[in-house]
């Protein structure tokens, strides 16, 4: 079976695990660097990306993350995990793993009280995707390798670059697993890939 | 077409604090030094709890500079305290566009009988709890959050943990029972029978419940996490400590490993000391907060 981890430092872990689960693979909590090597994908899941990536600092998880990347294994990141894997963040000297070619900027929408769902068409996943957005960052520009999957309002909220992709809102508030489902598909992909 | 504050989107912000520490602050020095220490949010006071029970007289929402001050300096959320039943106070918080409203015990409450009807409002709430009905009553009104209310402003764990045993062990119990049990334990614990039914049906809460008053040392927030808090409030722990930003950085820790006793040991190691406690046997029955509220 597929092992797809969750990064457990902090955030929504228990929902993706639950998604993970529903869409036929197995969801695995990680808490430790070591256990990167016993699976197959990773989800950076949202939470706060500064807690997170102090966590990732205190726990040598850094450069772990990143060789993972670069090694072709797949990472999907939602809201915070999304900011995780961006090359630049606006307002912030330094990205974080800096594993996606684009520029986002974090709570982009604004405050808690201007949180909102909204339904979206995601290329390849969805025309009709009940998207929860909380606080949520949005990607200012994309890279040439980068595939625009969603847009909201002009901004985009999804997209794709090879093995990595990251979403804006949360998949794994709802019971709609289409989004994980996705994923699931790209590491099944890139395993076949990573064994030929 | 987009719906602003839905239940997903006002329960779901706190789904993405789980596993965080959300620490009490009174200015932008201190909310800064929370941010930097990993907090995934702060809560704006003028006095944290323990000071507040020094002052005595009536303690009230903050001055809206402190919370505005805090919201310019992080970039974390937000939290403020409104007193319980204090409709404007939550209306102004709500406008100032703070991301969560604590309808707190720490204040002095404005209304003894009434809560506030949360669900009328954008910005979603957290509220105290100490045991399930209290909790499900909240959850009625349209709390997106809970928190146990344990003793603030003490820095004694005993009513904290009392609190978080009462609802888990409830919880397990109304797990147990059949459909046609349901109703008459609605109604020895005064709780929304539909509410009751969706947490016997999901096997949990459907909000998130995090620990509060009384965490005082990193083991502490171990301890509630353990005992199945989501994550934990600090309010006079963190900087009525000797060393506040090493105990904010150690409370954290403890919080993602509360379940690695060799790095909680190896974190808690020259702290300093901690806050003055209070035993809760000393406190006079008008100075427990934890009665406030119903």
């Amino acid at each position: 079976m597929i092992k797809i981890g969750v990064l457990g430092l902090q955030g929504a872990v228990r929902e993706h695990i639950d998604s993970i689960q529903a869409s036929g693979a197995e969801g695995i909590i990680i808490k430790k660097k070591e256990q990167l090597e016993e699976i197959d994908g990773l989800i950076l899941p949202g939470g706060e990306s500064t807690t997170m990536r102090r966590l990732i600092d205190k726990y040598d998880f850094f450069d772990a993350l990143v060789a993972f990347g670069k090694q072709g294994k797949p990472i999907f990141g939602t809201c915070a995990g999304l900011i995780l894997l961006a090359g630049e963040v606006v307002g912030q000297e330094k990205a974080h793993l800096q594993l996606m070619d684009m520029k986002v900027e974090r709570n982009a929408f604004g405050r808690q009280k201007e949180s909102f769902e909204a339904e979206l068409p995601i290329t390849g996943v969805a025309d009709d995707f009940n998207a929860v957005f909380i606080r949520a960052p949005f990607i200012r520009e994309a890279g040439e390798d980068v595939e625009v999957l969603a847009v909201y309002n002009e901004a985009i909220v999804a997209a794709r670059q090879g093995h990595f992709l990251c979403s804006a809102f949360h998949p794994e508030l709802t019971d709609d697993h289409r989004m994980t489902a996705y994923f699931v598909t790209m590491v099944e992909e890139s395993m076949k890939e990573l064994a030929s | 077409m987009s719906n602003l504050g839905t239940d997903r989107v006002k329960r779901g912000m706190a789904e993405m604090q789980k596993g965080g520490v959300i620490m009490d602050v009174v200015n932008a020095e201190q909310a800064k030094l929370a941010e930097e220490a990993g907090a995934v949010a702060v809560m704006a006071l003028e006095r944290v709890p323990s000071d507040i029970r020094a002052a005595g007289g009536v303690a009230r929402m903050a001055d809206p500079t402190i919370v505005e001050e805090v919201m310019n300096a992080v970039s974390i959320p937000v939290m403020a305290k409104a007193r319980i039943g204090h409709i404007v106070e939550a209306r102004v918080l709500e406008a100032m566009g703070v991301d969560y409203i604590d309808e707190s015990e720490v204040l002095t409450p404005a209304d003894e009988v009434f809560h506030i009807n949360k669900s009328d409002y954008t910005v979603p709430f957290v509220c105290g709890c100490r045991d399930l009905g209290e909790a499900t009553r909240r959850i009625g009104e349209g709390a997106s959050m809970l928190r146990t209310k344990g003793e603030p402003g003490t820095g004694n764990i005993v009513e904290a943990v009392r609190h978080m045993r009462e609802v888990q062990s409830q919880i397990r119990k109304l797990i147990g029972m059949s459909d046609d049990e349901v109703m008459t334990f609605a109604k020895e614990l005064g709780a929304p029978y539909n509410v009751l039914l969706e947490i016997k049906e999901k096997g949990r809460l459907p909000v998130v419940n995090f620990a509060a008053g009384g965490v005082a040392t990193p083991a502490d927030a171990a301890l509630m996490m353990q005992l199945g808090a989501d994550g934990v409030f600090v309010g006079s722990g963190i900087f009525k400590s000797d060393n506040p930003e090493k105990y904010a950085r150690a409370i954290v820790e403890a919080t993602t490993h509360y379940q690695d006793y060799e790095m909680i040991g190896k974190i808690s190691k020259g702290l300093g000391t901690a806050m003055k406690g209070i035993e809760i046997g000393t406190l006079a029955p008008e100075n427990r907060m934890q009665d406030r509220g119903w």
